[in-house]
């Protein structure tokens, strides 16, 4: 075991699927040399080589597209978007091209892939480093979307993103790569994609939430004990596919929901969840589902920490819900 | 043949030279693009005659096969077009013109290159050994369509030869090529990646994407440019302010050529250079094959509301396959009894291949949530079952789609 922060966990799950299977290869804007700007790569090119560890030109669609063509080819490429916020120049690659690719040749050709970027607020990044545009690609069959939130889950879910058969969006929230740390084991291992995490049992309020809004709602559960709330905080884990069982699971025991997550609320994955709960087991509910979320503005800079969902705003929301 | 990269290093020197002229003959601004330029690589004038010094040597069988893929194309784009005006199908492509093209570049190609066309290549798959049923059930998108109705008609996929699956996107498969290629590099496989797009494309982002990437890692890869004058109905002069699409080479560090697209044997030597070259690890290339488009750009698409008739005309008179056969004919390859023979041969072969298309059922509707993802997710087996239940109570589904219109 080893005490790692989220970042050097995903560098980790790099280096230990690179060792074992040839096929692995990184590109992405400065991994090579520099190791990436977040450090996620580090030393990989030294240890693999230029070849399987390419700095690429200033070109996100390129990224994709090549890495695309790398898979369909038999290679099992990682490309990395610097930030989720540039990932838009390569949204037709991805929502056209990787994402359809196995639909529209009738599994003729596939591209196993995973696109790694960090994502999300709390790092000072203004609205060009701070967005959280899951929604997109949760919203395009054929993607699966997968956000961890802690350093062993980081490296578990990244082999099995590398392993599987179809394109995964793996987002890492990066407010988190370095302020969390946790055990990793050294040797490889599996998280298993679609299956949620209940980070915290509780009676009284479901909590659902993922990536650094996980920490946030832990936190939250703390400040709700005292004022008499007791919360299940549900790490999802993966987006796409998604675990209903657990969640319904936890809503029919509970009948209390608030749903957390730092993108725009309008569109947002919560009302999904949301809608799914209703459909699924409204007949529990005991009160309405609350949705806490940004703002349906752009990302701020200066006043993120009021856009972004805080352990107290949760807590209200909790209230809310218990007290209804 | 000329082996070696003489041609497009003499071209590309000469282009960089006509690029500090004033414009040259060859490209008039009354000409604008839009006729044959001078500048175009061309092995057979237009009456199919070759002269002996600049002659390629390329295999009779070659030739031949080439000549055999030509007219097959030309009578599957007739039967294509046939079949969607009978209203048997919903929509066609024809390539039209374009046949020497299609036919000149693929047959520079070995068995493990991969191809990444544009929706206007049906003469590729064909020489690369795509049944004519397959690609007849792809028009109709039934049981027998290797995509299972998933795609419009012309969309085809054939894993075995390499043929990528074809998206309507536009450009969107230059840098997924690169990308093939970039495996093959790699893997140390010598394969090379050939990929297709139209002046049109040469606007699109990912047109600068993929020659960006190939350029950079000397990717084993070729880009062949169809300048078939027309982007729906928008004219190359609209398109770009670049005479020449060829000049673009230049900014992404690699060797271009003008050829005329309508001269297979042109169109094969200089597709035969730069495969060689990428194999040999000295980086991709960029052909411009010059040509127009003689049909619509679909099925929906009406060329008379913006195509310049007196140029239509005049290319008529440069039909690529009558170029070729004269070629033939002046080689004594060829005569009109064989001629007679190929055109039955083909119209009997197309024709039994429709009637058995023609028959296959639809997909069967639980195939709809088939090949998202490897397996089913719990959200795509719960929609399944609904739609089972769906089928069960109601049995039937009226389809009211509308004629497509693009």
């Amino acid at each position: 075991m080893a005490n790692l922060t989220l970042v050097q966990a995903v560098r980790d799950a790099l280096m230990c699927e690179m060792t074992q299977d040839p096929r692995v290869v990184l590109m992405g804007e400065d991994v090579g040399v520099n190791g990436g700007v977040f450090r996620a790569t580090e030393g990989l090119q030294k240890e693999f080589g230029e070849e399987r560890v390419l700095d690429t030109p200033l070109n996100e669609s390129g990224i994709i597209g090549m890495a695309m063509g790398m898979a369909v080819n038999g290679l099992r490429p990682v490309p990395e978007i610097q930030f989720m916020d540039f990932i838009y120049p390569a949204f037709d690659e991805i929502v056209s091209e990787v994402a359809k690719i196995r639909y529209r040749s009738g599994g003729g050709f596939t591209c196993p892939m995973v696109i790694r970027t960090p994502y999300g607020g709390g790092i000072r990044g203004g609205h060009y480093h701070s967005q959280s545009s899951e929604a997109y690609f949760i919203h395009t069959p054929g993607l699966k979307v997968v956000v961890p939130s802690n350093p062993y889950d980081a490296k578990g879910l990244l082999i099995s993103s590398i392993r599987d058969e179809d394109p995964v969006m793996f987002l890492e929230p990066k407010r988190l790569y370095r302020s969390v740390k946790g055990e990793v084991p050294e040797e490889s291992y599996t998280v298993e994609i679609g299956k949620a995490s209940v980070v915290r049992p509780g009676k009284d309020v479901t909590v659902l939430c993922w990536g650094a809004m996980v920490p946030v709602c832990m936190k939250a559960a703390q400040l709700c004990e005292p004022r008499g709330a007791d919360c299940e905080v549900i790490d999802l884990r993966s987006l796409v596919p998604l675990d209903e069982e657990t969640i319904f699971e936890s809503v029919k025991k509970t009948g209390r929901v608030v749903i957390v997550h730092e993108a725009p609320k309008t569109c947002g994955f919560g009302a999904e969840l949301s809608a799914l709960i209703n459909e699924e087991a409204i007949l529990y509910l005991e009160a309405p589902i609350v949705r806490v979320t940004g703002l349906d503005t752009p990302f701020p800079y200066t006043l993120e920490h009021i856009y972004m969902p805080d352990p107290e705003r949760v807590a209200l929301a909790v209230g809310k819900v218990k007290n209804f | 043949m000329n082996s070696g990269t003489d041609l497009m290093k003499k071209k590309s020197k000469s282009q960089t030279v006509e690029m500090k002229k004033k414009p040259s003959k060859t490209i008039s601004d009354s000409e604008k693009c839009t006729v044959l330029r001078e500048d175009c690589f061309r092995i057979m004038k237009e009456d199919g005659t070759v002269d002996s010094k600049v002659e390629p040597k390329i295999d009779k069988e070659v030739v031949l096969r080439m000549y055999h893929n030509m007219v097959l194309t030309r009578a599957f784009d007739e039967r294509g077009m046939m079949l969607q005006r009978q209203g048997r199908i919903g929509f066609y492509v024809p390539s039209f013109g374009q046949e020497a093209i299609q036919t000149g570049t693929a047959a520079a190609l070995l068995e493990k290159d991969w191809v990444f066309p544009s929706y206007r290549e049906p003469g590729i798959f064909l020489y690369r050994g795509a049944g004519l049923y397959e690609m007849l059930c792809n028009l109709w998108g039934n049981r027998g369509d290797l995509s299972k109705g998933r795609q419009m008609p012309v969309h085809y996929s054939f894993p075995k030869i390499k043929m990528f699956s074809v998206s309507s996107p536009i450009a969107t498969q230059l840098i997924q090529a690169v990308g093939a290629a970039m495996a093959a590099k790699i893997s140390k496989t010598k394969e090379i990646a050939i990929s297709y797009c139209g002046d049109g494309g040469t606007s699109e982002n990912d047109f600068h994407t993929g020659l960006t990437f190939a350029g950079a890692y000397k990717a084993p890869t070729v880009f062949v440019v169809t300048n078939n004058q027309y982007a729906i109905s928008v004219p190359l002069s609209k398109q770009t302010g670049a005479k020449r699409l060829v000049d673009k080479a230049v900014g992404y560090g690699m060797p271009g050529v003008s050829v005329d697209g309508n001269d297979a044997l042109a169109v094969y030597t200089a597709t035969k250079e730069a495969v060689d070259r990428a194999r040999r690890g000295e980086g991709p290339s960029l052909i411009e094959c010059v040509t127009f488009r003689m049909g619509p750009h679909s099925s929906s698409d009406d060329p008379t509301r913006y195509r310049d008739e007196k140029l239509y005309q005049a290319w008529t008179k440069r039909d690529p396959i009558v170029r070729l056969r004269n070629y033939l004919n002046s080689k004594k390859w060829w005569d009109e009894k064989k001629e007679k023979s190929l055109q039955e041969q083909i119209k009997a072969q197309i024709a039994e291949a429709v009637e058995r298309a023609e028959k296959e059922p639809a997909p069967d509707p639980m195939d709809l949530f088939e090949d998202v993802y490897a397996e089913l997710t719990p959200q795509l087996k719960k929609q399944k079952a609904e739609l089972l239940h769906e089928v069960e109570l109601r049995g039937k589904f009226e389809n009211t789609s509308e004629a497509f219109p693009l």
